[in-house]
């Protein structure tokens, strides 16, 4: 019986989204209810799944950093005023309203994370993975991140600064990596492909070509 | 509120556990339910701090056994029962009250995109000026409010670095409750990790929180 399967499934299966059964069918009820009373509309529930599935997602935030790369007047732009510099390639909303943007360098390498609950710029990376979402991401990212990074393959020197963000506001931050060498001769939308969305979280490196 | 969900510091979650090539969605329903929570929000009858806070009163336990977006639909539910949108026995019963005349969405197909390009900046004009200037050091109050509030319990009574400030925006403590937007400066605070550690944590590292005026004194 398909019921009892579910409880099959560990706690850690569970928090990779294998839901139970019933919880597909309860938000097919809910679906239903809401379209049945004209409160919500079936097609505009399409119109946002696709856009979080097909449209918004973190090549956004790589074509970014890779203009920033390459064009140090936009750069300026961005460390100023990163709502504004992302708004120019059309990025804008829900969950990036007011963007920071935070460099790393020789000396310092940032971390983003939402201890309270799992704040994401969804503008520039998409929806969080799960991850990002996750207790063990949420408790230790502050206390521990040099750890969390040894998680993710990234061994940090003790002399390189951490700087943790935890977004506890509306302020939305995507972290600038540093630009890996061998990569002199590339154009934007190649260097854009070498950037990977942990990179804009913090939790990995830009790795060359 | 002193929530589970407030977990900043905490030991005993394991290690972080990256999946390769990790889809949008794990299966449909996920992306139906953060499409409800949107299409359903837009009735404006409830805030985003007001859906947080439905989120962080799920009882503890169940809290730390949902999934996100689990979790999310619970709140959903939640949400729309407390604004009147659909009643328990519709719920139960699956079926809309006849006596309720049909709506009119407030969201279509048109409109979601420039919804979510439009976005709800929460940043507002007031006629104060900032209590605090970079570079000034602040203590995070010690408080213990039982609503909600984005002041985590590991800085509360530390000490930290006013950092910038990015004007006034809306106080999600009050804002949660429906009292009001009690628009208010915002500080980026840097605390040093030592600060919150103690002296096992690397000097050089520090932990930086958006932090309202109302969560701060002047040291």
């Amino acid at each position: 019986m398909a019921h009892d399967h579910a409880h099959e499934h560990d706690p850690h299966d569970h928090d990779h989204g294998q839901a139970m059964p019933e919880t597909a069918l309860r938000v097919k009820a809910l679906e239903s209810l809401l379209v049945e009373k004209g409160l919500v509309d079936p097609a505009a529930l399409d119109a946002i799944v696709d856009a979080y599935e097909n449209r918004i997602g973190p090549r956004n935030g790589a074509r970014i950093v890779a203009r920033a790369w390459t064009d140090p007047d936009y750069k300026a732009r961005l460390m100023k005023d990163a709502t504004a510099a992302i708004a120019e390639f059309g990025y804008s909303g829900a969950q990036g309203e007011h963007m920071v943007v935070v460099e790393n360098t020789p000396a310092v390498h940032n971390l983003v994370v939402c201890t309270l609950c799992s704040c994401y710029p969804w503008p520039v990376l998409g929806l969080p993975p799960v991850w990002y979402k996750s207790s063990a991401y949420r408790s230790r990212a502050v206390i521990d991140p040099r750890g969390v990074l040894r998680d993710f393959g990234l061994s940090l020197p003790d002399d390189v600064a951490v700087r943790v963000w935890d977004s506890t506001a509306e302020i939305r931050y995507l972290v600038l990596p540093e630009r890996p060498a061998g990569t002199e001769g590339l154009g934007t939308e190649a260097l854009a492909d070498l950037v990977t969305r942990d990179a804009m979280v913090g939790t990995a490196k830009v790795a060359g070509p | 509120m002193n929530g589970v969900h407030d977990m900043g510091g905490m030991h005993g979650f394991g290690p972080v556990t990256p999946e390769a090539n990790e889809p949008v969605f794990h299966a449909p329903w996920e992306g139906r339910v953060l499409a409800l929570r949107r299409a359903a929000g837009a009735w404006r009858r409830w805030n985003i701090d007001a859906g947080r806070h439905t989120i962080e009163t799920l009882p503890p336990a169940e809290y730390l056994r949902l999934s996100y977006y689990e979790k999310w639909f619970e709140s959903t539910i939640k949400l729309v029962l407390g604004a009147g949108l659909v009643t328990q026995r519709e719920l139960e019963t699956g079926c809309r009250d006849p006596a309720v005349p049909v709506a009119t969405p407030p969201l279509t197909a048109d409109k979601v995109l420039p919804a979510i390009m439009a976005g709800g900046p929460t940043l507002r004009e007031i006629s104060a000026t900032p209590r605090f200037a970079a570079g000034q050091a602040v203590r995070a109050r010690d408080i213990n409010p039982v609503g909600h509030t984005r002041l985590p319990r590991y800085v509360r009574g530390r000490r930290g670095t006013i950092e910038c400030d990015h004007g006034a925006h809306v106080f999600p403590d009050s804002n949660a409750k429906f009292e009001g937007e009690n628009p208010q400066y915002l500080y980026t605070v840097r605390f040093a990790a030592r600060e919150l550690w103690g002296e096992a944590a690397n000097p050089a590292d520090a932990v930086y929180l958006d932090l309202w005026e109302d969560y701060l004194d002047a040291v």
